[in-house]
């Protein structure tokens, strides 16, 4: 006999597809814990070489700030690698972006095209970039521009199209009836529509390339990630902290100045 | 240009004037469905024509076929001298030019001025930067946007952006993006539609000072009863996917028109 004041079971019946879903998900997670994490012992190892008088962190501090003068210049570099790779990969972004909107594309193959190109800019990481332009163009900042600039075609691209698709198709449809051309409609329609959100996708991906452009020079793609590399391979660890609080300095500084931006913007 | 030959019932329906826009046997299927099922008629130049029938009979269908926006099954449209459906693209782009629309919704950018939005109406003729912005605008077009924008009565609010105008506000500049266009026919698909009746009623009153004073040639879609017989010389009822009613609005009565206004009683 059923209540009518009763309430709803308190877990959702499952079906034996979900049951056997649950299971393999669980099988995954177990599997892969298992097989790569650290055991616990190997772990607390570790942490007490970490800590041991000859050990990692007790050679890192204090960190040493003797070579603050070179190592300001490489990162200045490192800033610059990022705001020109990000620059021309914005520019870049935006006629990649165009294609790949349903509504602007001149025709579907372009689209799929464009879309597809994006997709690969976006899911090669960006040190498999700078890998790339190495072999194409030589170790240095260079090679470090291009990554980033690829990178952020890839990102930028994504997400401006996905601005201009959302945008209200109404004034853009007022304007082809009124004769103008397809740039017309797109710069004097669809951008204004798009401008707060192409900002902020703007500034991520400039905090995006500083991130990343700090690390690229591991690779010797130029930047302040060169002399990381050597400092940890001469093992002057102190001198290794030093770069890390001087990098961490940058990528805050930028993310707060970008974040400002963001909030006087919108 | 004007090889097209109309039905006498087209031409009976006008005046001996040279019809502005001629439609024969005009057809729209949609998915299976025949919204339009062969219109013939015929409209002179420098009268405001109201179109009226109830929800989904195919108005808008029709407005979007004159300027191939929605492209006809079949059939044939004469407009301002030109065969409007063998029209290759550019000299689509042009004839567009020439035909001003007015929307439900204003459709105007937002973001941007009522100034700006005005000088958009200019490429229809011009393109390049300086149909994009008043600020990289020309001289003359600005000044023409401005009279565009007095004669809407919005010249005080140039520079205001339109997402900050009200509603009637926007559909002013709206008319006035229009004018900039150098319309010789306008097209309007309820322009009263979302404003409140006093704003709907002075948007009505400007488009027909537009075709008393400056002989431009108005075809309206109206939902309003009261606004199709005050604003109109000519009525035409879509009904079933065919002209059901074609009359003189001095002959119109307001029981005859009821049949084709949802709100009005029965369907
Ligand atoms: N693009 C389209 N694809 C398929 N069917 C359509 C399309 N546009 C309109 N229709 C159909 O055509 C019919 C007529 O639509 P239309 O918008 O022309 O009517 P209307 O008279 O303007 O109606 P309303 O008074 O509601 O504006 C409707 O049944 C609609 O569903
Ligand atoms: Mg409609």
């Amino acid at each position: 006999m059923t209540d009518a004041t009763l309430s709803p079971p308190r877990f959702r019946h499952l079906g034996l597809p979900s049951y056997v879903v649950l299971l393999v998900v669980l099988a995954l997670v177990v599997s892969s814990v298992a097989a790569t994490a650290p055991s616990a012992d190997k772990l607390v190892r570790g942490i007490t070489r970490l800590f041991a008088p000859s050990g990692l962190f007790t050679q890192m501090v204090p960190p040493d700030f003797s070579r603050i003068e070179p190592i300001s210049w490489k990162l200045l570099e490192t800033l610059q690698m990022a705001v020109a790779g990000c620059f021309l990969g914005l520019i870049f972004a935006v006629p990649f972006a165009i294609l790949a909107t349903d509504r602007l594309s001149p025709h579907p193959v372009v689209r799929s095209i464009a879309r597809a190109v994006i997709a690969l800019f976006r899911t090669v990481p960006d040190l498999v970039w700078a890998i790339i332009f190495i072999i194409i163009m030589g170790l240095g900042p260079a090679a470090g521009v291009m990554a980033i600039m690829v990178d952020k075609i890839g990102f930028a691209g994504r997400f401006f199209a996905e601005a201009m698709e959302e945008t209200d198709p109404g004034p853009q449809d007022a304007l082809r009836a009124i004769g103008a051309s397809r740039l017309g409609v797109i710069v004097s329609s669809v951008f204004p529509a798009c401008l707060p959100s192409f900002t902020a996708t703007s500034l991520f991906a400039l905090e995006k390339s500083v991130r990343g452009s700090a690390a690229l020079g591991l690779v010797g793609a130029g930047g302040i990630g060169v002399d990381l590399k050597v400092a940890f391979d001469l093992f002057n660890y102190d001198e290794a902290l030093a770069i890390i609080l001087l990098m961490l300095a940058l990528v805050i500084a930028v993310e707060q100045g970008s974040g400002w931006i963001r909030r006087k913007l919108i | 240009m004007n090889a097209l030959i109309l039905p006498s019932r087209a031409l009976a329906g006008s005046t001996l004037v040279e019809p502005v826009l001629a439609v024969a046997g005009l057809t729209k299927v949609f998915s299976g469905r025949e919204i339009l099922q062969g219109l013939d008629f015929a409209l002179s130049p420098g009268q405001s024509t109201a179109l009226i029938g109830a929800n989904g009979s195919g108005k808008s269908t029709l407005l979007r076929c004159l300027v191939r926006l929605v492209e006809p099954t079949s059939g044939r449209i004469a407009m301002l001298g030109q065969d409007v459906i063998t029209l290759r693209p550019h000299e689509l782009r042009r004839f567009r030019a020439r035909v001003g629309i007015v929307w439900q919704r204003h459709n105007l950018v937002p973001r941007l001025s009522a100034l700006s939005n005005v000088i958009h109406g200019v490429q229809a003729r011009m393109s390049g930067p300086r149909a994009w912005f008043q600020s990289l605008a020309p001289a003359d077009v600005r000044a023409e946007a401005m009279t565009c924008l007095a004669r809407v009565g919005l010249a005080d609010r140039a520079s205001a952006r339109v997402d900050s105008l009200s509603g009637g506000q926007q559909q002013r500049v709206a008319i006035a993006r229009m004018l900039m266009q150098r319309p010789a026919f306008i097209l309007a698909d309820e322009p009263d539609a979302s404003l409140d009746p006093q704003t709907g009623q002075e948007v009505m009153e400007l488009l027909l000072g537009l075709v008393r004073q400056d002989g431009l040639s108005l075809l309206v879609i109206s939902h309003r009863l009261e606004h199709t017989l005050a604003y109109s010389d000519r009525i035409l009822g879509l009904a079933n996917g065919r002209i059901a009613l074609d009359l003189p609005t001095v002959q119109a009565n307001a029981a005859a028109l009821r049949r084709f206004f949802d709100h009005e009683g029965a369907a």
